[in-house]
């Protein structure tokens, strides 16, 4: 077992912080409050390959390793959360259409979502559907040599800018996906503002009015579009999402650090409080223990373990758990100035709340990773009697 | 039961547990696995039997039952010696 970064990962990074440190860092609070995505600075993203980070380079990807994404997530959300959910939502699609899109379609899409050409969205979420993505309600029929879809979707983030959507719908009452592109006859984008997180996210709700799409754009066959594909990327997303929370916890960690240093209350530096110290080092403990369990699923995911799917989940849990506490504490150890935009960390607080709830919340993954935990203990295959026993309640 | 039937039966051990699987037997039928199951059982066959599902592969039939899989399995292996 080795634990350390390759030099060209550590070339990557170096170029990832230096990136965010001079395009993103100092714009986020101004992005955050115009609840908007300077259209300049995603061609800049995409000139530097970060929308194909792990596309096979036959399509014009840069296929990088999945440690290396990861820390293009962690380093991208230490800066903007907004603008990591961009390469979160755009590489779950583009991931999902690589595993189960058909050859044409690969051929079709995966150059242009490979350089940033066109941006892509992801659209679960309805008015009425959240975690229970299955029970979709959004209908597509087909009707000669179109589909037409009807419903609604919501918390579509960057939905105002996509140019094509991931789209579940039920077809003759199985879920499927299709992709939908942003000028499909009636098909209604309507901006969302005032969300708590992520404001710069240009979050929509689509309106699907008798849209009718082609019905090449249908993607895998009916019935598969939640199980497979959904699943697909959203695991993708969990492990997007997992890394950008440790950015987020980054963020707070190396802010309260500067703050404590230069601040001083009774006539010394915070940092000389013992109970700032008690913060800063569970801030540092839990940033190091989500980092590492972020390092281990992209592993397992770089191999194709089915364990990946499930340490993912933890890795998402853990980590967007403790962000949301660093993020919390950062703006307690900041006091009143924690309370302004003035400084970032009431943003990184409202962010990391909303880490809790996309791609499965802190809730859902509580009942998947108990439930594969009880798994691993009971129906291990060198379980003891009595452990057999106990699995026969289950 | 041949060796790719047991090493499927061996993985499905962990989400059905004392129940004996037959290699017949609708392993999506009885309610027992989640949402994430069927990545992890892509996942696994595309890990152990070193082949690529994709798009053409996805049909209900394929991943239905051990026996299904196995066919998809030695399928998709025969493909790759031509």
């Amino acid at each position: 077992m080795k634990l350390e970064l390759s030099a060209e990962q550590k070339n990557y990074q170096a170029e990832f912080k230096a990136f965010v440190n001079q395009e993103i860092s100092p714009n986020a609070g101004e992005w955050d409050q115009k609840e908007f995505t300077p259209p300049e600075l995603i061609r800049k993203i995409g000139e530097r390959g970060f929308l194909g980070a792990i596309l096979p380079q036959e399509y014009g990807g840069k296929a990088m390793d999945m440690i290396t994404y990861g820390i293009l997530n962690e380093e991208i959300g230490r800066g903007c959360s907004s603008v990591r959910s961009l390469l979160t939502v755009h590489n779950m699609v583009s991931q999902a259409l690589c595993k189960w899109g058909n050859k044409s379609q690969k051929e079709y899409w995966l150059p242009k979502l490979a350089s940033g050409e066109i941006i892509a969205a992801f659209a679960l979420s309805e008015p009425l559907v959240g975690s229970d993505a299955k029970s979709v309600e959004t209908t597509a029929t087909l009707d000669g040599d179109a589909y037409v879809l009807n419903g609604q979707k919501k918390w579509i983030t960057y939905g105002q800018i996509a140019d094509v959507f991931l789209v579940f719908a039920k077809c003759e009452g199985k879920p499927t996906a299709f992709l939908v592109e942003k000028n499909s006859p009636a098909l209604c984008v309507k901006p969302m503002s005032g969300i708590l997180g992520i404001r710069a996210s240009m979050t929509a709700e689509l309106h699907f009015d008798n849209c009718h799409i082609p019905v090449e754009n249908k993607i895998g066959k009916l019935g598969f579009g939640f199980s497979y594909i959904a699943s697909y990327a959203l695991d993708y997303g969990r492990y997007s999402v997992a890394w950008g929370s440790v950015g987020i916890a980054q963020a707070c960690l190396s802010a309260c650090i500067k703050y404590t240093n230069e601040r001083k209350q009774f006539g010394v530096y915070l940092k000389e409080h013992q109970l700032i110290r008690q913060k800063i080092t569970q801030m540092i403990a839990n940033v190091k223990a989500a980092r590492l369990l972020c390092y281990q699923a992209g592993y397992l995911k770089e191999i194709n373990n089915p364990n990946s799917i499930t340490e993912t989940s933890i890795a998402k849990y853990f980590a967007s758990t403790v962000a949301t506490k660093i993020a919390n504490d950062a703006v307690q150890i900041h006091g009143g100035n924690g309370c302004s935009s003035e400084y970032p960390v009431e943003r990184y607080l409202r962010d990391s709340k909303v880490m809790e709830i996309i791609e499965g919340s802190t809730q859902i993954q509580e009942i998947t990773i108990a439930e594969s935990g009880y798994q691993d203990y009971l129906f291990s295959t060198v379980s003891t009697i009595e452990e057999k026993k106990l699995a026969g309640r289950i | 039961m041949n060796e790719i039937q047991a090493k499927i039966k061996t993985f499905l051990g962990k989400f059905f547990g004392n129940h004996d699987l037959q290699t017949d037997e609708d392993i999506f039928a009885n309610g027992l696995v989640n949402s994430m199951f069927a990545m992890q059982l892509v996942l696994f066959v595309e890990q152990e039997f070193e082949i690529t599902i994709g798009n053409e592969d996805l049909e209900f039939e394929n991943f239905r039952t051990i026996n299904s899989i196995t066919n998809l399995i030695e399928r998709k292996t025969a493909l790759l010696m031509q």
